[in-house]
Parts: structure tokens; sequence; C-alpha cells
């Protein structure tokens, strides 16, 4: 399996590992083909993204894909439609193989359900 | 940075002997083993060579020995040969859940031509139960295909009690003994096989050479037509440095194999410890089972494998994963899943395979790397 070196470089230095105590929002998604498992934690105020903080058990492209997608979710809207989709992770990493595209796709579900567990939180 | 290199069930370097023998055959002795001139015979006489040192690792007569060009080559003749000469006597065959590729996409392709294939499963060891394939047989059974050592956990499968079973019917036995050959002992009539395939690369010769055992009288239709190489069996011009390395690598392997496998043996079980030793939550695969010396497949809970494989290549460590997900698969990998090996331990297994240059110093790199690297997966 060969990747790009956008994964190279995520895998070896991964942003935002861990979780945010206390999140405004917060998700574990997998993927049961695969067995990948992603957990997202996100700070929220005043309707935008500051911190997000993610945890991976899963292979180096769903690494990399989480550590690109708190890169690109930091600063962002958190009023939905949601702006981040995996089309836009897989051009962050480069452009990911067929086999491994479904990583993207586990990242763009991850943050769809850390927001609607943000937006579930503040009608709640 | 120190270097070791882990990945000998994937390929071994050709060992300096190996490519002083192969040397001439590039150069100045090129001939082809067809012609008549010196040129030819010289040729010929290095064929002939390693075709003895090949029947030696085997215990079969030199004339049972054909040379192709590696393990695929080998395994697809066998069986499509086989499938096709003995067609008239029946269409089903029996093999493994946890064959190699070669062997299961080879039967796959007979499937699609109206063969019919039981794969037998394996135990929680990875392990054939020889009565399972007793209990398979049928009146339209023409081959038993189970591999000698598998590729991906080391197991050896009880070749000799499967073929004892097969052949007392009738039929016919094939191993695929590409990872065991010239490693553990494989004499052909204590295993009672009627086919073999070996491959040169594991075994510190190049890639491109490799070749079967075939019991004579062997029922076979030739794969390849043409010169009639191989006594017709295998024809397209003999590989003469592929071979004559393949002799020289089966010379050394016969030389010191009981030395080599108690001291792989070693270093399989110091690193097998200093794994326990340093790191909770690990599954060592198929560890009850005799298995290769060469091959430790150990998962670790909670860490994906392919993660801990480029870790590890980044501290300079090669070995392979056991999963199939790095090969292009999201499944996790099938010899695994057929030992149902359970859910934590299925997706984070790493395979390491030791060779003739692996030192203790090598093992003991390992050690040192992995707790970390295990450590840092599981928090990420």
């Amino acid at each position: 399996m060969q990747y790009s070196d956008a994964v190279h470089e995520h895998f070896d230095n991964p942003r935002n590992i861990g979780v945010i105590e206390h999140p405004d929002g917060a998700a574990e998604v997998s993927n049961p083909a695969c067995g990948d498992i992603m957990h997202l934690t996100l700070r929220i105020v005043d309707a935008r993204i500051t911190e997000a903080k993610f945890k991976t058990m899963g292979c180096p492209a769903a690494i990399a894909a989480g550590s690109v997608t708190t890169e690109l979710l930091i600063g962002r809207s958190a009023d939905e439609p949601l702006t981040l989709t995996r089309a836009e992770v897989n051009e962050a990493l480069g452009g990911l193989s067929p086999q491994k595209v479904h990583t993207s796709a586990l990242a763009e579900d991850a943050v769809k359900a850390a927001v609607r567990d943000y937006h579930r939180r503040r009608a709640g | 940075m120190r270097h070791v290199y882990l990945d000998h069930n994937a390929t071994t370097p050709v060992l300096p002997e190996v490519l002083e023998a192969m040397l001439p055959y590039q150069r100045e002795a090129f001939g082809n083993p067809s012609s008549v001139h010196h040129y030819g015979r010289r040729a010929r006489v290095a064929v002939d060579d390693a075709r003895d040192a090949v029947a030696e690792v085997l215990g079969a007569p030199a004339s049972s020995v054909i040379f192709s060009s590696g393990g695929t080559e080998a395994n697809n003749t066998i069986i499509k040969g086989v499938a096709q000469a003995r067609r008239e006597h029946g269409r089903h065959l029996i093999t493994s859940q946890i064959e190699h590729p070669a062997v299961l996409d080879a039967c796959a392709a007979l499937e699609r031509q109206g063969y019919e294939v039981t794969y037998v499963p394996v135990d929680e060891h990875g392990l054939v139960d020889p009565q399972a394939v007793r209990d398979s047989l049928t009146d339209q059974t023409i081959l038993v295909s189970i591999m000698a050592a598998n590729n991906e956990i080391g197991t050896l499968q009880p070749i000799a009690e499967i073929a004892r079973l097969v052949r007392e019917r009738g039929i016919l036995m094939h191993t695929d003994a590409v990872q065991a050959f010239g490693k553990v002992p494989l004499a052909v009539d204590d295993l009672g096989v009627d086919f073999l395939s070996f491959s040169g690369h594991k075994l510190y010769a190049p890639k491109g050479i490799g070749g079967w055992y075939e019991r004579s009288p062997a029922v076979l239709q030739p794969l390849l037509h043409g010169g009639h190489q191989e006594r017709g069996r295998r024809s397209g011009t003999e590989n003469v440095p592929g071979i004559a390395a393949l002799g020289k690598a089966c010379a050394i392997a016969t030389g010191d194999m009981e030395a080599e496998r108690k001291r792989q043996r070693q270093l399989q079980q110091r690193l097998e410890h200093g794994i326990r030793e340093r790191i909770g939550e690990i599954r060592i695969q198929g560890e009850e089972a005799p298995r290769l010396p060469s091959t430790t497949n150990v998962a670790f809970a909670g860490a994906e494998g392919e993660a801990l494989m480029m870790s590890l290549d980044l501290q300079g460590v090669a070995i392979s994963t056991g999963s199939a997900c790095s090969s292009g698969s999201l499944e996790p990998s099938h010899v695994l899943r057929a030992m149902r090996v359970p859910k934590p331990y299925l997706h984070g297994a790493l395979r390491f395979s030791l060779g003739r240059a692996t030192t203790a110093d090598d093992v003991d790199c390992v050690l040192d790397i992995l707790p970390n690297i295990v450590a840092q997966a599981r928090g990420v």
C-alpha cells in the first residue's frame, strides 16, 4: 500500500490527538468492515469550532484522515449544513487510493455525528 | 539508524554464495541448455546439478523435479493441470481456507469452469484436521491441496497424515511447500505427497525461479506448451542462472538445516518471550501449533497492524501485517478469520519472519522499539 506524502506526514506527526474534556460535541463512529474506529470531540464557541481532537483505532490512512480533519475543522462554523466533506479530506491527503478512500468517509461521518451531538446538546 | 529486516516470508536476500553461483550463467556460460555445442552443454550441466541439489532437499529422484518461474506457476500448473488431466474421473477438489492466494485463486478459477471445491476449515490453532479432509472426499475428488506451512502464521500442517488418508482412496495429494522448503525436513516419501511446489526467493535465491516435485508417473496437463523443456511439463528456455542459484541455495539449506532451525527457534522464543514480558494484551497466533521457527504472528489489542508496521518502518524495522488491509482489502486476513481469532486480535496482527542473517541483536532492537510503538498506537 503506497501512501501520499501528505498521509505520511500526518501519520508521522498527527495533529490534535486526544479527547477534549467536557466537549460541546462528541461522536464515535466505526467501519465494521475494516474495524476502524474514530472518536472526535469538539469545542464550539459562538457556533464556531475552536478546538477539535481525535482518537483513531485504524490504519495509517485513518489516522491521517483524523488528523487532517481536526485541522480543517478548527475555525469553521458549526452551523448545519456542514461544509466539511469527505472529498475535502481526501484532497487534503493528496488523494487516497480506492481501497483507503473509506477512511475519509469515516472522518466525515465522525464530524457529522459530533456536530449533530452539539446541536442536540444545545436543543436539550 | 539500525536496519532490521524481519520479513523473510515475503522474500529473502540472495546469499553472496548464491549470487556467485549464478553469475557465470549470466556472463560467459550463457548457453541454451538445449544447444548441442559446448556453450549449451555447460548450461545443461548447471541445470542437471541444480536439479540434483533440489532433489536432495526432497529426498526425491532428480527426474521428478521440474523448474518453473516460481511458486505461483507451480501451484497453478499442478491444480489446473491435474483438474484438466483428470476431468473425466471427477470434478471435485479439496483445499483449506488458509491457503496462499496462488492456490485459492487457482481453485476459484476452476470453480468458474464448473469444478467443485471444498475449502476445509482450520481449528483455532490454524491447523487442518485430517479427518475433516477425509470426510470431504467423494468419488468425484481428483486432488487435495494443503499447504505445508502457512505464510502468515507459520503453522505446519499434518501433511503426512492427510496424504495417507487421501492416497488410501487413490486420490492425488499436493502440498504448497513454498514457505517450508529448505527450512524443515520435507522428504516426499515421508510426506506421501504426489506434488509439492517450491520457490527460490523464499530460500535466498532470486525471484523468478521455483518449481515442483511430481511423483512418477504424474498425471498433469502442462500449462505452458512449446519447446518441450522440462520433459514437456514446462516449456520455455530454462532460467539457467536462476536454476543454478536455486541449486546452490538448496545445497546450503541441506548443509545446515538442523542447526539453522535450532538457531532460529531460539531467536523466535527470545522474540515471543520478550514481547510477552513487555507488552500486555497480545496474542501469538497459532502459538500452540507446530510452527516454522522463522514465523511469529502476534496481534496487539487496540492497535491497528498497518499503523504499527509503518511506525516500525520509520524506526528501521521491516515487517509485514497479518491483516490483508495493506494488500488492498478491507477485510482482515482470511487466515486469522478462518482461525476465528477474537475480534480485538484481528486487526492488529504483525508478522515477524526471521532469516539466516537475523541475530539476537536484531531481536533485541525490535524488543526495545516495539513497546513504545504499541503504546503510541493504542493512545491515538
